[in-house]
C-alpha cells in the first residue's frame, strides 16, 4: 500500500478534487445514476466496483465530459464543470472499448494527445518512447491497432491516456484483458505512476483483488447508487450491508433474530436446534430485530474435535472441498441444513490433509469474527 | 473439389469475357478498319477472310484523332468537367452522408430511401426535368424573378454550369452511399477519444472522421468521375452546343457521320484513359476489404 496515513477523506477541512453533489443521470426514463453524492480527493486511487450496468461507465463519462448530469452539480478542483467540453478538462479517460484510432500507428496513437497540447516535437518523442517502454510496446510502435493482440491494444489505450500526465485519469477496466502476471506488474506500475506524478486515478474494475491492491478507497455501486465508500480493509472487514459483504469476497450470511447480551454483544437465534450465536457489534440492534451475521470463510476454523473455548461452534459434515492451491474451502453442511464455507491455508501437502469428504467436523469462530448487519 | 473451384473461378471470367472483352475486341477491330459505303459501314470484315482482314488493319483512325484538335480538346474538356463535377459532388455529398450517419436510428432508412428514390424514375426524364427547371422560362428563373433577386432570366441552360448541375444531381447518390457506409461504421467513441485528448470538434473531424471515411470518399469520387467522363445524355440535353464532351463527339461520329471506325477509335482511347482511374478504384476497394478483415 501507499502511504499509511494518507486519508484526506477523514479531514473535515479537506478540499476534494472531485465533488459529486446529488448527481442524477437519466437516459430517457431510465435512471442510470441516482442521486450520487461523493467526494474524491487529490492523489487518491479511487476504485469503482459494481455489477455490470450499475452506472460505472456513465459516472466516468460524466467526469470526462461526454455526458451531462440531468440534475445535481459536479465540481472539479472547486469549479463547477457542467458544460465544460471534454477537451477543456484536465481529465483523460481510458475507454472500456479502448477507442484506438485505427488509421494511426501505436506510436501516433500515443502521441495524439501530446501533439494537440503544443508540446515541442522532440519532447513528444521522448514521452512516447517512455510510455512505450512502460507498457512494453516498444517493438510494436510502428504497427496499426489491428495488427496487435487484444492485451497489447489495452496497453496502447493505457499508454495513450497516461501520456498527457493529466490531473485526473479515468480508467475504465484498464487491465481486464491482461494475463495475471502482466496485470500485477501493471498494477504496481500504475501505483508507481500515481505516486510519482500525484495524478488522481479513478478506476473501474471487475476484479476485487485489483481494487483491494491498488485503491486508496473503494466504492461499491448498485443500480446507480453508491452503497458504501471506504478503504479496502474497511470494505472487506466492515461492510455496511449484506450487499457489500456479498459483493466483495466470499461470505457466509446467517439470518436470525437478535437478543442483546451485554455491552455491544448480541445473541442471534438462527436455528431452533442450535445454540444462539454470539456476535459483537458497535451498531445497535433492538431486541427481536432481524439481522444478518456476515462471516468471512477464512475467519471460521474447522476442526475434527469440538473446540473448547470458542464462542460459536456448530457441528456438521463436509459436503465438498474446493482446492485453490494455496487455500482450501470446505463446504460444511450444518445440522439445520445450512451450508457454511470455511477456509484454511494449505500449509501442508494435499496428501497429509486430515479432513476429507463426509467427515464429521466442528466449525467455530469468535464473537468478533463476523459483522452484524441489519440489511 | 478442383472442378468446383474451377467453376467458381470460371463463372466470373466467362462473364467478363462475354460482356467486356468480346465487345471490346469488336470495337477495337472496327477502330482499326476503314470507312466504307457498305453495311456494316466499314471494311474489311471477316467476310474478306481472316488474313486479308488482318493485313488491312492500320492505325489511321488513331493518327487522325491525334491530328484533329477537336478530339483531344474534347478529351481534355471531358476530364475537366468530370473532375470539377466530382469535387462538387463531394462537397455536396459529404455533408449529406455525414448528416445521414448522425441522424437518429429511426430516421436512417427514410433518409436512405430518399437518396435512392430518384433511381425509380427514368434517368432521361429526370434530366429533361432539369431542362424545365433551368431554361430561361424555367422554374428557377421564374422563382428568382418573382422574388426579385434578378431582373432578367439567368442563362444557365446550354452552358457548362447546367452540365455540372446535371452531373452532380445524377451521380450524387454514388457519392453519398459509399461515404455514408464509411461514416456509419465509424465508432462514435473514437471522436470522444479525440476530444478527450484535446481536440475540438472541428479538429476531431479533420483528424479522425475524415481519415476514417477516406476509403468511402475515394470510392465515391471514382464512382462519379468514371461515368461522368464518358457522359453523353447530360451534355447533349443540358449543355447545348457550347459544351464539348467526348461522349457527345462519340455519338455524333457514330450516328450523324456514320463513321464507325473513328467513333470506335474514340471509344478505345476513352477506355484506355478510364483504365487508370478504374485500376486505382479497384485497388482502393481491395485495400478497404483488407482493412475490414
Ligand atoms: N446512452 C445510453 N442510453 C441509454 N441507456 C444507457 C446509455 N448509456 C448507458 N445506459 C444504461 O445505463 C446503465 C449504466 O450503464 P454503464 O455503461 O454506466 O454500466 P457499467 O456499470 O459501466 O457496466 P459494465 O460493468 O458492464 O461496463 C446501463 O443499464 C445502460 O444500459
Ligand atoms: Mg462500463
Amino acid at each position: 500500500m501507499s502511504q499509511t496515513n494518507f486519508s484526506p477523506w477523514d479531514d473535515p477541512n479537506g478540499k476534494p478534487l472531485i465533488r459529486f453533489d446529488n448527481v442524477t443521470k437519466k437516459f430517457g426514463e431510465f435512471v442510470a445514476i441516482d442521486g450520487l453524492t461523493l467526494d474524491i480527493y487529490e492523489r487518491e486511487f479511487f476504485a469503482l466496483l459494481g455489477p455490470s450496468g450499475c452506472g460505472k461507465t456513465t459516472m466516468m463519462r460524466m467526469l470526462a465530459g461526454f455526458e451531462n448530469p440531468t440534475s445535481g452539480t459536479m465540481e472539479l478542483a472547486g469549479k463547477n464543470i457542467a458544460g465544460v467540453p471534454p477537451n477543456k478538462r484536465a481529465v483523460n479517460m481510458m475507454f472500456q472499448s479502448y477507442a484506438l484510432f485505427p488509421h494511426l500507428t501505436v506510436w501516433d496513437n500515443i502521441a495524439f494527445g501530446l501533439k494537440r497540447g503544443g508540446v515541442p516535437k522532440q519532447q513528444i518523442g521522448t514521452r512516447v518512447e517512455e510510455m512505450l517502454k512502460l507498457t512494453r510496446l516498444t517493438k510494436f510502435a510502428r504497427r496499426k491497432p489491428h495488427q496487435i493482440s487484444g492485451g497489447q491494444r489495452q496497453r496502447v489505450a493505457l499508454a495513450r491516456s497516461l501520456a498527457k500526465a493529466p490531473k485526473l485519469l479515468l480508467l475504465d477496466e484498464p487491465l481486464g484483458a491482461l494475463d495475471k502476471k502482466l496485470r500485477q506488474d501493471t498494477q504496481f506500475e500504475l501505483m508507481d505512476i500515481q505516486e510519482s506524478t500525484g495524478t488522481t486515478f479513478v478506476i473501474v474494475t471487475h476484479d476485487q483483488e485489483e481494487a483491494m491492491t491498488v485503491a486508496s478507497r473503494v466504492a461499491v455501486m448498485d443500480e446507480g447508487r453508491i452503497i458504501q465508500v471506504a478503504t479496502p480493509d474497511r470494505i472487506y472487514e466492515a461492510p455496511n450491508s449484506v450487499y457489500v459483504a456479498d459483493f466483495i469476497g466470499d461470505v457466509n450470511i446467517i439470518e436470525g433474530t437478535v437478543k442483546p447480551a451485554g455491552e455491544d454483544l448480541y445473541h442471534i437465534d438462527w436455528n431452533p436446534n442450535q445454540a444462539p450465536l454470539l456476535a459483537a457489534s458497535e451498531r445497535p440492534f433492538s431486541d427481536g430485530q432481524t439481522a444478518h451475521l456476515a462471516i468471512r470463510p477464512e475467519k471460521i476454523t474447522i476442526s475434527t474435535e469440538q473446540p473448547v473455548d470458542a464462542k460459536n461452534t456448530a457441528k456438521g459434515t463436509v459436503l465438498d472441498i474446493a482446492y485453490l492451491g494455496n487455500l482450501s474451502t470446505y463446504y460444511v453442511q450444518l445440522e439445520g441444513g445450512q451450508i457454511v464455507k470455511a477456509q484454511t491455508a494449505n500449509t501442508r501437502r494435499l496428501s497429509r490433509r486430515s479432513i476429507t469428504w463426509e467427515d464429521q467436523v466442528w466449525i467455530s469462530w469468535s464473537a468478533t469474527a463476523g459483522v452484524l448487519l441489519d440489511q | 473439389m478442383n472442378i468446383r473451384r474451377f467453376v467458381l473461378i470460371a463463372v466470373p471470367y466467362a462473364w467478363l469475357l462475354a460482356l467486356f472483352f468480346i465487345p471490346f475486341f469488336i470495337v477495337l477491330k472496327i477502330s482499326l478498319s476503314d470507312l466504307a459505303l457498305a453495311i456494316p459501314p466499314y471494311s474489311p470484315t471477316v467476310k474478306d477472310g481472316i488474313l486479308n482482314m488482318l493485313s488491312a488493319f492500320d492505325f489511321e483512325n488513331f493518327t487522325f484523332l491525334a491530328s484533329d484538335d477537336l478530339y483531344w480538346k474534347a478529351y481534355l474538356s471531358s476530364l475537366k468537367i468530370a473532375l470539377i463535377s466530382t469535387v462538387l459532388a463531394l462537397l455536396v455529398g459529404y455533408p449529406m452522408a455525414y448528416g445521414m450517419a448522425r441522424a437518429p436510428d429511426e430516421w436512417r432508412p427514410t433518409l436512405m430511401m430518399l437518396v435512392i428514390l430518384p433511381f425509380w424514375t427514368s434517368f432521361l426524364i429526370r434530366v429533361y426535368a432539369w431542362v424545365g427547371i433551368l431554361s430561361n422560362e424555367g422554374l428557377l428563373n421564374q422563382l428568382l424573378l418573382w422574388v426579385g433577386w434578378i431582373d432578367a432570366p439567368l442563362a444557365i441552360m446550354n452552358t457548362t454550369t447546367a452540365v455540372y448541375i446535371g452531373i452532380v444531381y445524377t451521380y450524387l447518390p454514388f457519392m453519398i452511399l459509399p461515404i455514408y457506409a464509411a461514416l456509419d461504421r465509424l465508432d462514435e467513441s473514437l471522436i470522444e477519444a479525440a476530444e478527450d485528448l484535446g481536440c475540438s470538434r472541428t479538429t476531431a473531424f479533420w483528424l479522425v472522421t475524415v481519415p476514417l471515411s477516406r476509403n468511402g470518399i475515394i470510392a465515391g469520387c471514382f464512382l462519379v468521375f468514371i461515368p461522368a467522363l464518358g457522359e453523353f445524355v447530360i451534355p447533349s440535353l443540358l449543355g447545348g452546343s457550347g459544351t464539348l464532351m467526348i461522349g457527345k463527339v462519340l455519338f455524333e461520329e457514330f450516328f450523324n457521320n456514320r463513321d464507325w471506325p473513328v467513333a470506335s477509335a474514340v471509344a478505345v482511347v476513352l477506355l484506355l484513359i478510364l483504365i487508370v482511374p478504374i485500376t486505382l478504384f479497384q485497388r482502393n476497394q481491395q485495400r478497404q476489404a483488407e482493412a475490414d478483415t
